[in-house]
C-alpha cells in the first residue's frame, strides 16, 4: 500500500488565549478510516484543539497537516473546509430560517463560488443524495420544516447529515449525542460506525458510556496536554487519568447537563 | 403570479388614470421602490444593514444630472461653475455630456464605491454594527464633499435646471410618459432579477449568511465574497435608482441622499416587510405616497408618524405589513404551527 497511514498529524500544537495557554505542545496523528474519541475533563482543550484542525483558532506553534503535506494552519476555514474537514459543533448550530432540505442543499459536495452557485441547478442525482440522507437522518417527512423549529435532537441530526453531504475526508464532531435521548443516542453510535468504514472521524465525547460502546482509540487531554492515549481498557486502568479524570468526573456530569 | 401580472397591468395602464402630476409622483415612487428591492437583498436576504444607500443612489442621481446639466446649458459653462469662478468646464465633467457614459458611470460608480467598502469591511469580518456606522460615516464624508465642492457639483443648492434628454424636452407631458414607461420597465427588470436571486442556490448562501455568517464558512462558502457581490449589485440597483429620480424631480442635492434619506430608505423596507420582494417595493410605494399626502395636509406629522410606524413595526411586526398579511391569511387557512416555514421568512 503506497497511500500515506496518516490523514492528519497535529505536531506540538500549542494555542494562547492572551496568554493563558489552552493547549501545550499537544499532538495528535489521525488514520485513514479511523474512529478516535477525545476525551478530558472540562476545559481541557478538547474543543480547541477541534478549533484548531477546522481552522477557527490559529495555534501559535506548531504544525497541522493534512493529507500528508498540505500545511492548514494557514488556510482560511472555508478553505480547510474544501479540502475535506467537516466540523460539527457543540451547540447545534443550522440555519433556523431555511428549510430542512435547503439546509440539506446549501451543504452538498459541490463548487461554492458566487457565479456556480448563481447559476447551480438541483440535479436529479444531488436529489437522490438528499433524499437518502433525509431518510438516514429521519428526517424524510420533515423536509419542509423550518429548521429552527425542530427540536434539540433533530437540529442535531440535520447538523450531521449537513456534514455527511458535505463529503468529507475528516469529519471533527463536538459532543453529538449531548442532548439526545437514548434511542438517539444508539443510533448515532450505529451511524458513527457505518461512516468510520469510508472517513475519519474524530469525536469529543463526556458521556463515557458512549465511548466505551466503541473499540477505538482514545485520545485524553488534560489541562490542554496529551495525558494517554490507547484503548479505552488501558486508558481506564491508568492512574493519572484515573485521578484528573474520575477525580473531576462530578463536575463534566454537571456541566453536561447544562451544555 | 396572476398578482404579479395585475401589478404589471396596473403600472402599465397608470397614466391613463393619473394626472400628470401624480403620474409623475408615482414615476419617483417607483424609482424608490428599486431602491428598496436593492436594500431588501442585502438586509433582508443577506442581514446586512447598508444606513448608506442614499449615497449611491445620490450618486446615480449626479451621474445623470451631470449630462442633463450638460444638455441644458449647451456648449457653455453650467450656471453654478460660472457663479463659483471656474472659467472652464472640469476635465472630469467632460465626458459626462454623453448620454451612454453617464448612464454607465451611474451605475458602475455606486457599484464601484459598495465595492470598496466591502472589500475592506466584509473581507476583514467588520459586520454588524460596526458595518452600519461605516456606511453612515460614507455618508457624512461624501455629503460634506458634495457641499464643500462647491463649483464642481453645485454645493448645497445641488444640480439643477435641466431641459433636454436626448433632444427631447423634459417640461413635455410625452417625454414625462415616456420616462413613467422606463421607469416601470427598469423597475420590472430588477425585480425579476431579484427574484431569480433570491430563488437561486447563491440567495439560499445569503441566508444561510444571515443565520449564521461562520457556520457558512465551514461548510466552505467564503462569506465575504458573497456578502461583496450582494452589497456592490444592491448599491448598483440603486444607482439606477438615482438616475431615474432626477428625471422624475428635475434635481438633486446633497440633501436628498444624507443620513435622513438613507434612513428612510430601511424604513420603507422595515415596514413593507423586509425578506420578502414585494414587501419592500410596496413598502417604498405606499410609504412615500402617504408621504406625500400627509405632507401637504401636515407638514409636520410626517416624521412623527413615520417614526410612530417604525416603532410599531420593530416591537409588534418584525416582517412588516407583508408578515402581517401573511398571518392573516394563514390563520384564515389553517391553524398555524411551529414548523410553517412561511411566517418567519417567506420565500417571497
Ligand atoms: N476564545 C477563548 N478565549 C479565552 N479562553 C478560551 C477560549 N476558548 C477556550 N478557552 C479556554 O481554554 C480552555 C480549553 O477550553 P475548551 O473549550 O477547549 O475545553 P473543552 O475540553 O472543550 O471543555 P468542555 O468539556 O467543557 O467542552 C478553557 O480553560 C477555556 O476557558
Ligand atoms: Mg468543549
Amino acid at each position: 500500500m503506497s497511500q500515506p497511514l496518516s490523514i492528519l498529524q497535529c505536531n506540538d500544537v500549542t494555542v494562547e488565549f492572551d496568554g493563558f495557554k489552552a493547549i501545550q505542545g499537544m499532538s495528535l496523528t489521525l488514520a485513514k478510516g479511523e474512529l478516535r474519541f477525545l476525551i478530558g475533563p472540562n476545559g481541557a482543550g478538547k474543543t480547541t484543539m477541534l478549533d484548531v484542525i477546522c481552522g477557527k483558532v490559529r495555534p501559535s506553534t506548531g504544525q497541522v497537516t493534512f493529507n500528508g503535506d498540505i500545511d492548514i494552519t494557514r488556510k482560511k476555514e472555508h478553505q480547510i473546509a474544501e479540502l475535506g474537514i467537516g466540523r460539527k459543533f457543540q451547540a447545534p448550530s443550522i440555519f433556523p430560517s431555511m428549510t430542512v432540505l435547503e439546509n440539506l442543499e446549501i451543504a452538498l459536495r459541490q463548487r461554492r463560488g458566487v457565479f456556480a452557485t448563481l447559476f447551480a441547478r438541483l440535479q436529479a442525482e444531488e436529489q437522490k443524495r438528499m433524499k437518502r440522507q433525509l431518510e438516514m437522518i429521519g428526517l424524510a417527512d420533515q423536509e419542509d420544516s423550518r429548521a429552527g423549529g425542530l427540536s434539540h435532537g433533530e437540529k442535531q441530526w440535520l447538523e450531521i447529515g449537513m456534514m455527511l453531504l458535505q463529503e468529507p475526508d475528516i469529519l471533527l464532531l463536538d459532543e453529538p449525542v449531548a442532548g439526545m435521548t437514548d434511542k438517539e443516542t444508539d443510533k448515532t453510535g450505529e451511524l458513527l460506525q457505518e461512516i468510520a468504514r469510508e472517513r475519519s472521524i474524530v469525536v469529543v465525547e463526556h458521556d463515557m458510556e458512549f465511548v466505551r460502546s466503541f473499540a477505538s482509540k482514545v485520545t485524553v487531554m488534560h489541562e490542554g496536554k496529551l495525558l494517554k492515549e490507547g484503548t479505552m481498557e488501558d486508558v481506564q486502568r491508568d492512574d493519572r487519568v484515573a485521578e484528573v479524570y474520575l477525580g473531576k468526573r462530578r463536575d463534566a456530569d454537571a456541566s453536561r447537563s447544562t451544555a | 403570479m396572476a398578482g404579479y401580472a395585475a401589478a404589471a397591468v396596473a403600472l402599465f395602464a397608470a397614466p391613463m388614470f393619473l394626472s400628470d402630476f401624480r403620474l409623475n409622483l408615482l414615476a419617483k415612487f417607483l424609482a424608490f421602490a428599486i431602491v428598496a428591492l436593492g436594500l431588501d437583498l442585502i438586509w433582508g436576504y443577506t442581514g446586512i444593514l447598508s444606513l448608506g444607500h442614499g449615497i449611491f443612489f445620490g450618486i446615480g442621481a449626479y451621474a445623470m444630472a451631470m449630462y442633463l446639466k450638460l444638455e441644458a446649458s449647451g456648449g457653455r459653462l453650467p450656471d453654478f461653475m460660472g457663479w463659483s469662478g471656474l472659467k472652464e468646464l472640469p476635465l472630469f465633467w467632460q465626458p459626462f455630456s454623453s448620454f451612454g457614459f453617464a448612464v454607465a458611470m451611474g451605475i458602475v460608480m455606486p457599484a464601484l464605491l459598495a465595492l470598496f467598502l466591502g472589500f475592506f469591511t466584509f473581507r476583514n469580518r467588520i459586520r454588524g454594527v460596526y458595518f452600519t456606522i461605516l456606511t453612515q460615516a460614507l455618508v457624512i464624508i461624501t455629503t460634506t464633499l458634495l457641499v464643500g465642492q462647491q463649483a464642481f457639483t453645485g454645493g448645497t443648492n445641488g444640480v439643477t435646471g435641466f431641459s433636454k434628454i436626448l433632444g427631447a424636452s423634459l417640461a413635455s407631458p410625452d417625454t414625462k410618459r415616456m420616462l413613467y414607461f422606463v421607469t416601470v420597465l427598469v423597475l420590472i427588470a430588477v425585480f425579476v432579477a431579484c427574484r431569480y436571486i433570491v430563488g437561486s442556490r447563491f440567495g439560499k448562501v445569503l441566508r444561510a449568511i444571515r443565520d449564521g455568517e461562520n457556520r457558512v464558512r465551514f461548510i466552505g462558502y467564503n462569506p465575504a465574497m458573497y456578502q461583496m457581490v450582494i452589497f456592490t449589485l444592491s448599491a448598483a440597483f440603486a444607482g439606477i435608482a438615482g438616475m431615474l429620480f432626477v428625471l422624475h424631480v428635475g434635481i438633486i442635492s446633497p440633501s436628498m441622499m444624507g443620513i435622513v434619506p438613507s434612513i428612510e430608505m430601511v424604513l420603507w423596507v422595515a415596514i413593507g416587510g423586509r425578506g420578502t420582494l414585494i414587501g419592500a417595493a410596496m413598502g417604498a410605494v405606499l410609504l412615500n405616497w402617504a408621504k406625500s399626502e400627509f405632507s401637504t395636509s401636515y407638514p409636520e406629522g410626517w416624521t412623527y408618524f413615520l417614526g410612530a410606524m417604525f416603532v410599531i413595526v420593530v416591537v409588534f411586526l418584525p416582517n412588516g405589513l407583508t408578515g402581517l398579511l401573511g398571518k392573516i391569511k394563514l390563520g384564515k387557512k389553517r391553524r398555524v404551527t411551529k414548523n410553517e416555514p412561511t411566517i418567519e421568512y417567506p420565500a417571497m
